[in-house]
Order: C-alpha cells, then structure tokens, then sequence
C-alpha cells in the first residue's frame, strides 16, 4: 500500500495529480477573480475608500482605505497573470488533461508519471513564488501582464520574482506538453486510430504542441529581461533613453520592440492554449447531451491543427500600432484574417451539431450552450482588431479588454464550469445538485455580460483600459462613464453566484445522486471506466480495445441511443 | 498493483518509437525554439543598431576553436559508448561514456578560462550588447553541458547497475542521453561562427 503521503500529496497517479491541478487552479481562478473585485471598486468609486476591508491592505498600498496607482496597478498586473498562467491553463490542461485525457484513450496512466508529479509541483512553485511577491518592498510586479520595457525594467523588485515564478511555470509546461504528447502518441488503446480519437483529445494534443514551442520564446525574454535588470544589460534599452528628466545610464542599443515580439510570439499562441481545450470539452458535452454525432467531425480536426499551425504566424497584429512598419501589419493583418476562418468553421459545425438533436438542458450542457454565443462575440469583435486601419482606433482601449474577456471568460470558463460539472461524477461517483448549479449559471450568465458588454460601448467612444480612475479626467468619454457602477456591480453579483458553486462542490460530495459509471449514457472510454476509477494506474479492468469512432449516438437500427467506442459491431446496425 | 508503462524498453508497432525516445525529441524542439528565441535576438539588435562592436576584439578564438574539437570529439565517443552497449560491450562503453565526460570537463574548463580572460579585461555583460549576447548564449549553452554532464556522469556511476537488471531500458537511456549530448554540441556549432567568426 502507498503511504498517505504518496498517495495523495506526492502521487504518480494522472487522476490524483489532475484533481491537485484542478484545485489549485481554481484556488487560483478565485484568487484573480477577487484582485479584479478590488479594482472594480476602484473604478466605479475612484478616491473613495473601500468599504468594510479598506484597513487590510496597510498604508504602503491603500492609506486610509483609498487604493494607491501603485497598487491599483498590481492587482492588474497580477490579475492578468494568475488568471492566465495560475488559472485557466492549469485547469484546462493541467485538471481536465490529465484526468480526462488518458481516460479517453484507454490508458492506465500518462507516459511518465514522475514527469507529471514534477509539472504539478513546479506549477504550485510558480504560483506560490507569485503569491509571495505581493509582501515585497514595493508590492508585486506592476507593468501589465505584458510585462513591456521600459517600463518593466523600472519597476520594483516584484518585477524581478515574477520573472521567476514564469520560470517555474515554463519549466512545468514544458515537462507537461512532452508528456501529453508522448501519451497521445504512444498509450492509445488498440484500435482508437487519430480519426477515433475523442475531439477533446485532439484539443489537448494541439495545446501541447502550441505550449511546448511557443513558451520557449517567453523563457528567452525572460531570461533577457532578467539580465537588464539585474546585471544592467540593455537588450530592451534604446540609446538616450530619458526617465525622471535624466538620460538613463548604460550601454544602450537596446529594442524594447524586441520584448514585445518574443512576448507575443508565445502570448498569442497562448490563446489557442486558451481556448481549444475549452472547444473540447465543449464537445464532449454537445454530442452527449445531443444524442447525435459531432457534424464534420474531420473538419474541426483538420481546422483545429490548422488553428495550432497559424496561431505562431499572427502575433505581430498586437503591435500595430509601435510603428513596425505598415508593410509588417499587412502581413499580419493578413494571417489574422486567415486564422479567423478555423475558428468560424469550429463554431459553424458545433451549431449545425444541435440541428435536429435531442437537447438535455442539464447544467453542463447549458454552460456549453452558453460558449457558442459568448465565444462567437468575443471572436467576431476581434476582427477590427486584427485589421491594421481600424485597429488604429480601437487599440488600448476598453474595447479590446471587452473582447479578450468574452473569448475566455464567459468564452472559456464557462465551458471549465461545463467541464466540471460534466466529470464531477466520474471524479466523485456523485452528481453535482442540479437546481444550485441552474442557478450559479443563470446567475453568471446575466451578470457576466453585465460586466463585458458595457467594455465595447467605452472603448467605441474611447475610453483607454488601465486607467486608475477608469478614466474620470478625460472629458471624451464623460458620456459612457456611468457605465463603470454598472459595471462593477454586475462584478460583485458575478463574485455573489459563485458561492452556488462552492457550496455545490463540497455539498454533492456527500449528498450528491450516485451517479454509476456513464451517468449521461456517453460513448467515449472515459465512462468505460468505473467511476472514481482506483488510484495506482487501475483504470480500467481490462485493457480496453476500440471498434468504432467516438460518437456513436443514435445509430439507426440499435436499441440503444448511444454505442460505447469499445463495443464490438452488431448485425443490423448502420454503418 | 505496479506501475506498468507500455512502450518503455519496446517500440509501438504503429509509431515506430518508444516514449523516451519521442520524449527527447520533443524536448529537443523546445530547446531549438529557445535557442532559436535568444539567436533571433541577437540578429535583431544586431542589425538594428548603429555601432556593433568588432566581435573579434573581444573573443579568443584558438582557444573557442580547440573547444569546438573537444566538443566534436565528446559526440563522436557518446555515440561509441551507445554503439557498445549494442554489442554487449559493457567494458568499452565504460570507457567511451567517461572519454565522453572528460571532454565535457575538458569544455568547461576552456570555457572557465575564456571568461576568466573576459572579466580581466573587465568585459562584463553590461558592456555592450555584443558582450551582452556572448554571455546570456555561451552562458545558457554552459547551463546545458553541465546538465548533460549529470546525465552522463549519473549513466557512468550509479546508473550503469541498470545494465545487470535491464540491458534495453539502459541502452535506451543512452541513446536519449546521446541525442540530448548532440544538440548541445550542435547548438555550439552555430554558436561559434555567430559569436567568434562573423
């Protein structure tokens, strides 16, 4: 028998080490969720103290309750971050990936267990060293999530450790992706062939690739801005460069354009991390609460790999405007074009999949429903970004903040809360209470758009983003203004609904329907697995064997609606 | 119930690679996208700046071309060392694999001595970009040879028990080791040119 210990802090097991990732990140979700609370409040009462919790934040960050610049604009920073690197990735990759994943294709574990345990721990590292940094001399880093020089290269030493716990988190990645491939590649069952392959599968195997040659780029900057501000190199630092009324000493002969094309050469990649795991779950979700197959199942293959090729060839369309050139933004903004046509074929077919389909409105399924449309805005309002000459316009300001948060907040998260509630049973054996979840998405779904949808009215009528005083001083945008109560209050409503889920979450672990193996009769090998399926690498009883594509439902001819991937061909069913 | 892996020691049928083997090599593209990060760097603020230093000024390059040999020959005896435990020659593997650390050893040292005639001069990173570059590239390929010189060591020492208990899992993990030595040794032929010849 394992030890406690090996068991269930330092486990080999991908299913341990996926619930380890799946708590932490959302420890993580909640944590970033509640810096943005705090600037919310900010925006909407600039200069006024925060109320009730005002007296926590000491006098270096919030004197007399009132939220310093500086402070102001750690919580951005740190927002960006958590949300992004200690948030939404682990969950979709770390916490549905390694749970889901190696289920799906029949595997008793990942590749490398040791690997796995390792990523984890360098992850929780990561965050933890980014978490420390708030207690620093001068807070936690506070140039952006960007982390653009020159800014960066003045800011506090929080600066310094965030580049180190990006170290950390490359490192985790890094070990990570070398894992899923090598699993995907090597551990599937006989007879699940790549066009068998569960499309969720698929997410995951671009995902991979995407974090394993585009974070790379990240650890290079990182390493380069670390060696400007700690041995006063001047990768990043123009000659004659003037801060403070005086010329900044050095050798000079620096680019801080060069900082921002390594910066988004992983960061827009990135986004696809973000985003094609969420495109998986939601297809699980879709077919089984269908009762049909995916439509053009070949296809959303074909354009998620296309997705993963073209998203290294776009990052430069954000940099428009630094004066690269207009002949650079044509080319990007071309490629940008381009890559919106994978992504408009993905949501097209998942459209046309509910035609004709028997829907259960059930909690997951309606949180996935919710992806369509949420997804569909944020993608459709990143056209104008993407095109050099309207981006003039519209870049910097809360348009584009409004856009990014519908691709991953309702966009993403929501399909994470699908996710959740879907794999729940097989993680716990118990469903998760039907009327709080009902709630928990109603709830989010009114007040999310109530935060989101106010950002594109600002940003038309050019209201900047970053703003400590959400733009206050700026007599162009006093008519949309009053939107940042609005605004704000919908946030603080958003945070209220949350509660459904966490009391959902350690409620139905104990008063929760049982739920057996495959409680929404689906076909892949996930629900072949008993459920909370034993630790130490017994997935399944016996190895399984695959005969059939993924989405076998409602073969004409079959008693059944669904036929499960590892049942055998049957006289008199279609073909 | 033990842990039990497919496809450590045995080739998949249908792919034609055991994990450790597809593992390394997309390690290895990492690596070529990191180093290819920090060369592309340097192509840019090179041909974006007015005045580059002459890089001969700064460098020692009999010293950098005797190491090039050095490296060469460590990949040259790493692969001897693999091809040994092919032929069930444990003796000569025992004496590629430590010629192998010795020329990694032998790197370093040139490699000490080369920086210690930098900082004499007082050639720091902060200098110029020129100098800047030098150290981040040589210093993050240092970082490397030294993690390839654990591996080995550890497949010399310690390791090498391996071979009494599970001769193809070992010379598997050679091979891996091998192919990680290769890239280090190739990563510095690009970077003795682009540092010490152009």
């Amino acid at each position: 028998m394992p030890t406690f210990f090996r068991r269930y802090i330092f486990s080999l097991d991908h299913k341990v080490i996926g619930v380890q990732y799946a708590l932490t990140s959302l420890v993580f979700l909640l944590f970033g969720f509640t810096l943005m609370l705090l600037m919310r409040w900010q925006l909407a009462y600039p200069g006024q103290p925060l109320p009730f919790i005002g007296g926590l934040f000491g006098v270096a960050n919030a004197p007399g309750g009132v939220m310093l610049p500086e402070f102001y604009n750690q919580l951005g920073a740190m927002h960006g971050t958590v949300m992004v690197f200690l948030g939404v990735v682990p969950l979709a990759v770390g916490g549905f990936g390694n749970y889901v994943m190696p289920l799906q294709i029949g595997a008793s574990d990942m590749a490398f267990p040791k690997l796995n345990m390792a990523s984890y721990w360098l992850y929780f590292l990561g965050g933890v060293t980014m978490l420390a940094s708030f207690v620093l001399p001068g807070g936690a880093a506070n140039s952006g999530w960007t982390a653009y020089p020159p800014l960066s290269y003045f800011a506090t030493i929080g600066q310094t450790v965030w580049l180190g716990g990006m170290l950390f988190l490359i490192l985790s990645s890094l070990l990570g992706s070398v894992n899923f491939i090598t699993t995907i590649v090597q551990l599937r069952a006989p007879g699940l062939t790549w066009f068998r392959l569960p499309f969720f599968v698929w997410g995951q195997l671009v995902t991979a690739f995407l974090l394993l040659l585009a974070f790379p780029a990240l650890q290079a900057a990182a390493l380069l801005q670390a060696m400007d501000r700690i041995f006063g190199t001047s990768f990043f630092m123009p000659s004659g460069l003037v801060y403070g009324g005086k010329v900044v000493a050095g050798a000079g002969g620096g680019n801080p354009l060069l900082w921002q094309h390594l910066f988004w050469f992983l960061a827009h990649p990135e986004v696809y991390v973000l985003i094609l795991p969420a495109m998986g779950i939601v297809v699980e979700i879709m077919t089984a609460n269908t009762r049909k197959p995916i439509w053009g199942y070949r296809l959303m293959v074909g354009s998620a790999i296309f997705l993963g090729f073209m998203s290294f060839l776009v990052w430069a369309h954000h940099m428009f405007l630094t004066g690269m050139g207009t002949s650079i933004s044509t080319f990007f903004q071309t490629t940008t074009m381009i890559i919106s046509i994978p992504s408009v074929i993905i949501l097209s077919a998942l459209f046309l999949s509910l035609y004709g389909g028997s829907i259960r409105f059930n909690t997951p399924m309606l949180f996935a429903l919710a992806f369509l449309p949420m997804f569909g805005i944020g993608g459709l309002t990143g056209l104008p970004l993407g095109l050099a000459s309207s981006d003039i316009a519209l870049h910097d300001t809360y348009y584009v903040i409004g856009h990014f948060h519908y691709v991953v907040a309702p966009g993403t998260i929501f399909a994470l809360f699908a996710g959740v509630y879907y794999w729940y049973p097989k993680v716990t054996g118990r469903l998760m209470n039907e009327t709080l979840g009902k709630i928990h998405f109603a709830g989010s779904f009114v007040f999310i758009n109530g935060i989101f949808m106010p950002m594109f009215i600002q940003g038309l009528a050019g209201m900047n983003r970053r703003l400590y005083d959400g733009g206050a001083q700026y007599a162009h945008v006093k008519d949309v203004l009053h939107w940042n109560t609005f605004m704000s209050w919908s946030a603080w409503g958003l945070g209220l609904f949350q509660l459904f889920f966490i009391v959902n979450v350690f409620l139905s672990l104990r008063t929760g329907k049982p739920a057996g193996s495959n409680p929404w009769q689906a076909t892949t090998l996930d629900w072949a697995a008993t459920s909370s399926p034993p630790l130490a690498h017994g997935n399944f009883a016996s190895a399984p064997v695959v005969h059939r594509g993924p989405y076998d439902y409602s073969v004409p001819g079959t008693r059944e609606d669904f036929i499960p991937q590892h049942v055998e061909h049957a006289d008199g069913e279609a073909r | 119930m033990e842990l039990e892996i497919p496809y450590t020691v045995e080739e998949r049928p249908d792919t034609g690679l055991t994990n450790a083997r597809l593992a390394i090599w997309l390690f290895l593209a990492s690596e070529v996208m990191l180093f290819g990060s920090l060369f592309s760097a340097y192509v840019l603020l090179r041909s974006g700046s007015e005045f580059w230093p002459r890089q001969a000024d700064y460098v020692n390059i009999p010293l950098a071309t005797l190491n090039t040999i050095v490296l060469i020959t460590s990949s040259v005896t790493i692969v001897m060392a693999w091809a040994s435990l092919k032929l069930q020659q444990f003796r000569s593997y025992r004496l590629y694999m430590g010629l192998t650390v010795l020329a990694g050893l032998g790197f370093l040292i040139l490699k000490g001595v080369e920086y210690g005639q930098k900082f004499e001069h007082h050639y720091y990173p902060a200098t110029n970009n020129f100098l800047g570059m030098y150290f981040v590239l040589t210093g993050l390929h240092i970082a490397h040879v030294i993690g390839g010189l654990v591996v080995n060591l550890y497949l010399l020492g310690p390791g090498a028990r391996m071979w009494k208990t599970a001769p193809a899992q070992f010379t598997g993990r050679v091979e891996a080791a091998g192919l990680y030595w290769h890239f280090v040794d190739l990563v510095w032929i690009f970077l003795f040119p682009v540092l010490y010849l152009l």
